[in-house]
């Protein structure tokens, strides 16, 4: 399903988060969105799933306006991952999951069989089905992203919208949780503050600064030292990976230089000289 | 066998979810059938056990209140005109064999009382257990909308200023006070077009304080004869029920149990939050609204007839998320029917244990249950269920 979000803006407690951001989320790719602390990742995601309405612009899907769309079909076509979770009862692991099916049933009912099949199938999936019984308040932090990121499968929506799922998570499993949503073929937008494993796993990336979609494009072409630079602050050394030559990123140290100032020269990949799309 | 079922029966979206197993991965390509893990099986089986249990307690509370009392009746006779009732026609009610007096007794007391103190507990756990899923706070209760405080000030004001006689007029003056205590706690809670749980729960706690001050001044401002009355409402009752009585409460009961039943995956989903639930599908705002409204008017039918009963409320749908989870599907079927029989059984404790004098039942409910409430809470099951934290 093709995610289209047009001239979107937003406001947050009376702050412009989101300013005229235009994306494209061909079907089946995975989008990952960058950005410091604030500039709007969350937002953009909220809106895009349907829980923020926007101040103006659109989200499509397939060319259909989610606004339009009733709660219940909303549901059956995005899923979200967030980071917000209440606590005040208990709930096991497995009737975590099992919310994911709601959206596809209805009334008192019961789970069916098959609810239960495609929950625990989903916890497998996630590396998680040894959890099934446990309580969900008392995992682990990143235990936690694999149940919440094994509900959201569940809920088996063609689109996936993922607020950093890899946090918490060790490094063996944040490269096993992004094989698994590169593996899918649901149409992805997944905010993450890793650069070197959105450039791996990301179809395209895109970089949020103030609000603004700065950069968008195929990984190789958006990252590169000088965006670290202005976006982040932070001085980068670009290196090809040994073995692969795929370009990686070496972070060294708080920009010191106004991020107007041009990009410093490196010893091993002499700097793009392209400037961010304002 | 269950696995070839499921292969052949795998609708398109599951046979989709199936194709998309991570290269490499050497697991199963079809979801083995479910195996239902330990602990759904254990709270599917407690749930399967409690709900006949407690059905069975409730009804055999039932006879023994029917049959127990200064006029003496045997419980298969009071089962006789229980059902002589009911029933036209049975021979034993015409023969002579029961008397006029045994019969009142029965039909016109001890019924209608034992059988208001069930729906009366079966309300209040059930809106104890709505009141807590929609605030997100498990202490919260059926009053917490300052439903019993604005009934509290409903009832002194009728008492105290003494417009009418008899109990209904005390009930509706109570109906009244409930009612409009929750519309304004509701319209105080609301901005936005949007119900905030916290602000609800500090506005409820306000607004109740400020009745109960009410209460009180007119306790003390009035004269000393009216006080009984109003400790004895204020404390909670069912002494005085008809058969008439019963017709709001239960209607109210059956109303709110329905409303909710087919609302249950809806209130699991508010337990993990506003939006988790808005992502499944759930229309938070509605669902929190209605659930609120239907909680609170099952609440103030209950008071406005039995006064405010405490402890009820709060406690019995812990008790149930203890025995079988916090799956409303499971959860609130055993609230119900545990709140009926537990509420049964105090008043017929009530009484008969200081007999010929009443224990008021609001005193007796604390005293009976918070006891055993805290042995629930500190086994390991009531840690499994989050009270350990």
């Amino acid at each position: 399903m093709r995610v289209d979000i047009v001239n979107l803006t937003a406001h947050r407690g009376g702050r412009t988060v989101l300013t005229d951001v235009n994306v494209r989320v061909p079907s089946g790719t995975v989008l990952g969105l960058l950005g410091p602390n604030g500039s709007g990742k969350s937002t953009l995601l909220r809106v895009a799933s349907g829980l923020s309405a926007p101040s103006a612009g659109r989200v499509d899907l397939d060319g259909t306006d989610l606004r339009t769309l009733k709660r219940g079909e909303l549901a059956r076509r995005v899923a979200v991952m967030a980071q917000e979770h209440s606590e005040e009862f208990e709930i096991s692991v497995l009737d975590m999951v099992l919310l994911g099916r709601i959206p596809h049933g209805r009334g008192y009912g019961r789970d069916s069989d098959r609810d239960i099949a495609v929950a625990q199938h989903a916890l497998r999936r996630a590396g998680a089905a040894s959890l099934a019984e446990r309580s969900f308040s008392a995992l682990s932090g990143g235990e936690r992203q694999r149940v919440l990121f094994a509900r959201a499968l569940a809920q088996d929506t063609p689109v996936l919208i993922l607020d950093e799922p890899t946090n918490h998570l060790d490094i063996a499993h944040q490269i096993e949780l992004l094989d698994l949503i590169r593996s899918t073929d649901r149409t992805v937008l997944i905010a993450l503050h890793d650069l070197n494993l959105a450039a791996r796993f990301c179809d395209a990336v895109g970089v949020l600064a103030d609000g603004r979609l700065l950069s968008l494009g195929a990984p190789q072409e958006v990252l590169h030292t000088g965006l670290i630079r202005s976006v982040f602050g932070v001085e980068s050394t670009a290196v090809a990976h040994p073995r692969s030559g795929d370009q990686h990123f070496i972070f060294d140290s708080r920009s010191t230089v106004p991020t107007d100032a041009p990009p410093p020269v490196h010893q091993f990949v002499p700097p793009q000289e392209e400037t961010p799309a304002p | 066998m269950a696995r070839t079922t499921l292969r052949r029966r795998a609708p398109a979206s599951l046979a989709r979810l199936l194709r998309r197993e991570r290269p490499g991965d050497d697991g199963p390509a079809v979801p083995p059938a479910p195996v239902t893990n330990g602990r759904r099986r254990r709270d599917a089986l407690a749930v399967r056990i409690l709900v006949p249990a407690l059905t069975a307690v409730l009804l055999s509370v039932l006879l023994m209140s029917t049959s127990i009392g200064t006029i003496a009746v045997s419980p298969a006779d009071s089962l006789r005109i229980v059902v002589g009732h009911l029933v036209p026609g049975m021979p034993w009610m015409s023969d002579g064999s029961l008397s006029t007096l045994q019969d009142n007794a029965i039909w016109q007391f001890r019924l209608p009382r034992a059988l208001l103190a069930a729906t009366t507990g079966a309300a209040l756990a059930l809106a104890g257990a709505l009141m807590q899923a929609v605030v997100h706070n498990s202490l919260a209760e059926p009053y917490i909308l300052g439903v019993s405080a604005g009934a509290g000030v409903g009832a002194v004001s009728f008492i105290v200023l003494g417009i009418g006689v008899g109990s209904l007029g005390i009930g509706a003056s109570a109906f009244a006070g409930a009612l409009l205590a929750t519309a304004a706690v509701y319209l105080l809670a609301r901005k936005n077009g949007r119900i905030a749980p916290q602000r609800l729960i500090l506005a409820g706690v306000a607004l109740g304080s400020l009745f109960s001050a009410v209460t009180s001044y007119l306790t003390i401002a009035t004269d000393a004869q009216n006080v009984f009355s109003i400790m004895f409402f204020l404390l909670g009752s069912v002494s005085a029920a008809t058969m008439g009585h019963l017709a709001l409460p239960v209607t109210a009961l059956a109303a709110v149990g329905l409303y909710t039943a087919l609302r249950a995956r809806a209130l699991n989903a508010l337990l993990i939050g506003d939006d988790a639930a808005a992502s499944l599908g759930v229309n938070v705002n509605r669902t929190r609204s209605g659930v609120l409204v239907a909680a609170a008017l099952l609440t103030g039918s209950v008071v406005a007839v039995s006064g405010g009963i405490g402890f009820v409320g709060l406690i019995i749908p812990h008790i149930a998320r203890i025995l079988v989870g916090s799956d409303h599907r499971k959860m609130l079927p055993v609230a119900l029917l545990g709140g009926a029989a537990f509420l049964a059984s105090c008043d017929l404790l009530a009484r008969t244990l200081a007999a010929p004098s009443e224990i008021p039942l609001g005193v007796l409910t604390a005293m009976v249950g918070a006891p055993f409430f805290l042995w629930l809470l500190r086994r390991d099951r009531a840690e499994s269920v989050g009270m350990g934290r």
